[in-house]
């Protein structure tokens, strides 16, 4: 809502400037977005009147005018404007007047002829983009008055945001209330004098929906001029209000609007047959509206029609076939008090808001219809001219709102809020916003006046108590409560945790949209079904995503246009998929991942270490890490996203929790990606647990340690080796760690060779020579029996 | 006795002349091996009276000492010699860069959110978590938010499609409701619940995209709900949070009036600082107020007995205020020469 500062201070005129003025709306809850000066500074600048203007001896465009400024003798002013003429009263900038921009008036020749002062535009002079000619002054304006004050430029226009509960501040009445009760200043209300008629025409009114609309006041005008000129000081301030001057019928009902905050319509009197009804829409009507959009009422819309059809959309738009001209002389004028509910969002439903629906659908006071109405039919008859018929009231006062008094505990409310303030001061607060209290014992029965809408419970005063003593009154405590621990379990660490060792393993955490492309789910996750937006911001954006990897893969192609060829980066966030028993939401399972992915070389490129790219292994002792001391099992996988011989199955303790890979070649070549990173995806919640350590006795006795090499077939998992050595371990073995890889020269192609180291001993007593072959030996055999293996060196 | 002396003077020199071990072992021959010059005069002593014996013999003693002395001197010499030329050739070029990896880091929005989570978390409140695909009754409904509340439209949230009753959370609020729920749930038993503290952050969305708006984007929400909790309670808590969070007493702290349908009384938090870029500007930096009683209710908690104070916060602000950040976007475009600068 926008108004101009002056406007208000002709209902409430506090002893604050305008910064003041702005801070206290801003403190009481009424926040200033803007405050603009009405133009910028400038002085030296009165009305004058062109006395002669003949041309410039020696330029076509330029006239040469004696102007009189007021300071006793005629000025000689050059002027290029296309309309100086002689006669006319305009704004003149004297010689030492500085204009905005620091631009000071001096004494000119120009073309030879000397000029004492400037004949301005309104542009020139800041208040407006007009520079088609001098800014045209009224005949009657005082020749020699600073142009400032007449033309009322000392003044500010706020902007200030509303919260939907405060629509009685959405006029100049209702702001100029607020800040008597915040200034205590005095509130000077506008005298309201009903207009007696002189006609008896009269236009019947019925309420077919009362719950929607219980009062409706109309009004028959006749002999109006629509073509009347809007007085300035009215076109001033509805400029300054943010609302264009358009003609004087509809400048008025803007003007009440503003002023009292009662939305107003005025039909073409002739164009209406019959009785007025406020009722719902019939099964295909339709309606063209002000803004020439032709609409079909949905069910729920409530319509203003006459006994032919519908006129009207109630409390949102007219109609274009009803509505005033600049041909109109007879006026149905109307002011109605439509319900908040009856209103609310079904501007919206066709694609448009309008002043008015703005004020209804948040609530407009019913007590206001008949006053608003007596104030237009005022302003019509002064500027337009015209005799008035009575007022026509219908009203159905049991859907009227009503007011009920609210019970508050000041006690509570200086609990909840943390003050200390005694009832009687509260008791004041309360009444400088027009609210009736009544004592009930310790407690206050509170009744709202019609204009607030947002008291109905103890909480809404307690708000106001808060508001009126000030937020900044209320103190900042250190809060008190019983001390006690947090849970600190060592069977779980924090996200956090994960996040920093992943960061000192050399990844980058990022933070993609959960939304994506449909693609991408379809290509890495082969999910044709995704979960689908309804109201996608773009069509990249238009499915919530099942995997973390798509976007790591998104991340490492952006990167990569930016040349940037190592690319290390992690994501912790939400995947989302359908499932029919999903908790909490039902019909969705939403858990959070871990995912990350490494590109490009291993160590970014250095003296003293070989360049390579990172590879499945890597990442793979990335991953480790991240779970270590717990163990993973990997399985081989065939994942969508995959390299088909490089991707396995994170395994813990059994139960799959998410994968490890390297991209499919396919994927690297459609997203241009260079070289294959690797990824992997887990569960966050596998990667959080942790385990309580838990003491084993160390054993005194001397440890023996024989290595074994075995060569097996190519295609043979090294967990599986190690799998089936276990199997046959007898109990003296304390662990069996593959330690070396060999393939090349001495070993099958089709072969490999693995060496094991084997850690033997006993809690109790040395291990003898003998002991200790055999179990070498028996885990020879049982691998040569299960796996085929073979003893490396042992023959061919 | 001054050939002994000389003898002396001339082992020293012979020592000292020796360039390493072999040749230092060859002189000491010449003077202690068993021909050597005092070896011979020992043998020597043999032939003498006892009296000028025993004379002889301690003025030889003492040469002996004197010549093993300078050879032991010697030999130290050498061996630190030695050692020092075997480090001169070992020095390494110190100013080569060392080896190895670079550092990751986190998000800059996560290092904000790990100091929310530990500032809140030494004045008790413990981290909550909800969904992200919400229902529509926990994101508005319980929230106090009426059906034709402007919020509801898909204008602002994102619905999926063939559901009309879930959406993507707009805010962390409904974590509201799932936290007072389970709090009841797990205090059935009890004559009073204990105080209700949590945190909850997390990413929320809107329809809304431009220079200053994400459709993605982070919250922190926080809730208070307990026997004596006031308005000025809140506002001594957030008031603490921003300075420890921002590390400066230089800092205003303001409370004005809004309004939420999920609070009363409401309010925007607004900081300006009194140094440094944005001095003196007023910035919005949170909504909060205290919790209202329908909320309070569809949380399962009688609002008589209890009250409570809720805000949201918007971590990305806080974050670029903290960094000097000027465009959100760049929070969600993965571009490492952004992120990198947060390590």
């Amino acid at each position: 809502m926008q108004f101009s500062e002056q406007w208000l201070r002709t209902f409430v005129d506090p002893q604050l400037d305008s910064a003041g003025l702005g801070h206290l709306l801003t403190m009481a809850g009424l926040e200033v977005e803007e405050a603009e000066p009405a133009a910028p500074a400038f002085r030296g600048v009165v009305v004058a009147r062109i006395v002669e203007a003949e041309k410039h001896p020696n330029a076509d465009k330029l006239k040469l005018c004696k102007v009189d400024a007021g300071t006793g003798e005629l000025l000689q002013i050059v002027c290029g404007a296309p309309n100086a003429a002689a006669g006319m009263k305009v704004p003149c900038a004297v010689v030492g007047a500085v204009l905005p921009g620091e631009f000071e008036i001096k004494k000119a020749k120009l073309r030879g002829v000397e000029s004492f002062g400037m004949l301005c535009s309104a542009r020139e002079l800041g208040f407006s983009e007009d520079h088609s000619g001098l800014y045209a002054l009224p005949e009657d304006a005082p020749v020699g008055t600073d142009i400032r004050a007449y033309l009322g430029l000392d003044d500010t226009l706020f902007t200030i945001k509303l919260t939907p509960n405060r629509a009685d501040c959405l006029s100049l009445t209702g702001v100029a209330r607020e800040v008597a009760a915040i200034t205590g200043g005095e509130f000077r209300a506008l005298a309201i004098e009903p207009v007696s008629p002189s006609i008896d025409a009269r236009r019947d009114i019925v309420l077919d929906a009362p719950q929607a609309c219980p009062r409706y006041c109309g009004r028959i005008l006749r002999g109006v001029d629509a073509r009347a000129a809007t007085p300035d000081w009215m076109a001033r301030r509805l400029v300054r209000s943010g609302i264009r001057s358009i003609s004087a019928l509809v400048d008025i009902t803007n003007y009440v609007m503003l002023e009292l905050g009662q939305p107003l319509h005025a039909f073409d009197n002739t164009k209406l047959q019959g009785a007025i009804h406020v009722r719902l829409p019939r099964a295909g009507e339709q309606v063209l509206l002000l803004n020439e959009q032709t609409v079909t009422p949905a069910a729920d819309t409530l319509l203003i029609a006459d006994e032919a059809r519908a006129l009207a959309l109630a409390g949102i738009m007219g109609g274009e076939d009803s509505g005033i001209t600049l041909d109109t002389t007879e006026v149905f004028l109307e002011s109605a008090f439509f319900a908040p509910d009856a209103i609310a969002g079904r501007a919206r439903g066709y694609g448009f808001g309008s002043d008015a629906s703005h004020r209804f659908e948040r609530g407009v006071d019913p007590e206001l219809a008949r006053g608003a109405l007596e104030r237009a039919t005022r302003l019509v008859l002064e500027l337009c001219g015209g005799e008035a018929g009575p007022v026509v009231e219908a009203v159905a006062t049991d859907a009227l709102p009503v007011r009920a008094p609210v019970r508050l505990r000041p006690a509570r409310a200086r609990r909840v809020l943390g003050i200390v303030l005694d009832d009687d001061d509260m008791l004041g607060l309360l009444r400088r916003v027009h609210l009736q209290v009544d004592r009930s014992g310790d407690d206050f029965l509170v009744t709202p006046p019609s204009w607030r809408f947002d008291i109905e419970i103890e909480e809404d005063l307690i708000e106001e108590i808060a508001r009126l003593h000030g937020y900044d009154n209320i103190p900042a405590v250190a809060p008190q409560g019983s001390l006690m621990m947090l849970p600190s379990t060592e069977n779980g660490r924090p996200v956090w945790a994960l996040r920093h060792l992943l960061a000192a393993r050399g990844y980058q955490e990022v933070v993609n949209f959960a939304f994506v492309e449909e693609a991408w789910e379809r290509d890495f996750c082969a999910n044709e079904n995704p979960i689908r937006l309804a109201n996608p911001i773009a069509s990249h954006l238009s499915v919530m995503r099942s995997s973390l990897i798509p976007g790591l893969v998104g991340t490492l192609a952006a990167n990569r246009k930016r040349q940037i060829d190592r690319v290390r980066v992690f994501e912790v966030a939400r995947v989302f998929e359908r499932k029919a028993d999903g908790e909490p939401v039902h019909g969705f399972h939403q858990v959070m991942n871990i995912a990350a992915l490494a590109a490009g070389q291993v160590v970014p490129e250095q003296w003293g270490e070989r360049a390579r790219n990172v590879d499945f292994y890597d990442v793979k002792g990335d991953l480790e890490a991240l779970f270590a001391p717990r163990a993973l099992q990997f399985t081989p996988l065939s994942h969508p996203a995959l390299h088909p011989g490089r991707a396995a199955a994170v395994r813990l303790d059994g139960h799959m929790i998410g994968v490890l890979g390297e991209l499919h070649p396919v994927w690297v070549q459609r997203y241009e990606l260079g070289s294959a990173p690797v990824v992997f995806e887990v569960a966050l919640d596998a990667a959080l647990a942790a385990r309580l350590p838990a003491y084993a006795e160390i054993s005194r006795m001397q440890a023996v340690r024989r290595d074994l090499a075995l060569v097996v077939g190519n295609d043979l998992p090294v967990e599986r080796v190690l799998e089936v050595l276990r199997e046959a371990a007898p109990e003296i073995v304390r662990e069996i760690a593959l330690f070396d890889l060999y393939q090349g020269r001495g070993i099958d192609p089709d072969k490999k060779s693995l060496a094991f180291k084997v850690s033997m001993q006993d809690t109790r007593r040395t291990l003898e020579d003998a002991e200790v072959d055999a179990a070498i030996a028996l885990l020879v055999a049982h691998a040569e029996t299960v796996l085929g293996a073979r003893l490396r060196g042992a023959g061919a | 006795m001054e050939q002994l002396d000389q003898l002396v003077q001339l082992a020293a020199a012979e020592f000292a002349a020796a360039a390493d071990g072999a040749q230092l072992e060859q002189a000491k021959a010449r003077y202690l091996g068993k021909a050597g010059a005092l070896t011979e005069r020992l043998k020597a002593l043999g032939k003498l009276e006892p009296e000028a014996r025993r004379e002889a013999g301690a003025a030889i003693n003492a040469a002996k000492t004197a010549i093993e002395a300078a050879l032991e001197g010697r030999r130290n010499a050498l061996r630190e010699a030695a050692l020092l030329a075997q480090l001169a050739a070992e020095a390494l070029d110190v100013t080569l860069p060392g080896r190895g990896g670079v550092q990751g880091g986190l998000h800059p929005v996560s290092r904000t959110l790990e100091r929310v989570e530990r500032l809140f978390g030494s004045i008790g409140f413990v981290v909550a978590d909800g969904p992200e695909i919400e229902t529509d009754w926990h994101n508005f409904t319980a929230l106090n938010t009426p059906e034709n509340h402007p919020a509801r439209s898909m204008h602002d949230t994102f619905y999926l499609e063939g559901h009309d009753d879930v959406l993507l959370r707009t805010h962390t609020s409904p974590v509201q409701i799932r936290a007072m729920q389970a709090h009841v749930e797990r205090h059935r038993d009890a004559d009073a619940m204990p105080d209700l503290r949590i945190i909850a952050p997390g990413r929320v969305f809107r329809v809304d995209s431009d220079a200053t708006h994400s459709p993605m984007f982070h919250q922190v929400e926080g809730l208070w709900v307990g026997e004596t909790v006031s308005f000025a309670d809140l506002k001594g808590v957030i008031a603490d949070f921003l300075r420890r969070f921002f590390e400066t007493d230089d800092l205003q702290v303001r409370f004005r009036p809004s309004f939420f349908p999920f609070t009363e009384p409401s309010a925007e938090i607004d900081v300006a600082f009194m140094s440094g870029a944005l001095e003196g500007r007023w910035l919005e930096i949170a909504g909060c107020g205290v919790v209202h009683p329908n909320v309070l209710r569809f949380g399962g908690i009688d609002p008589e007995r209890y009250t409570g104070f809720a805000f949201g916060m918007g971590p990305d602000r806080l974050t670029m205020l903290r960094y000097g950040v000027n465009d959100l976007r760049l929070f969600f475009e993965g571009d490492l020469r952004f992120l990198g600068q947060f390590r």
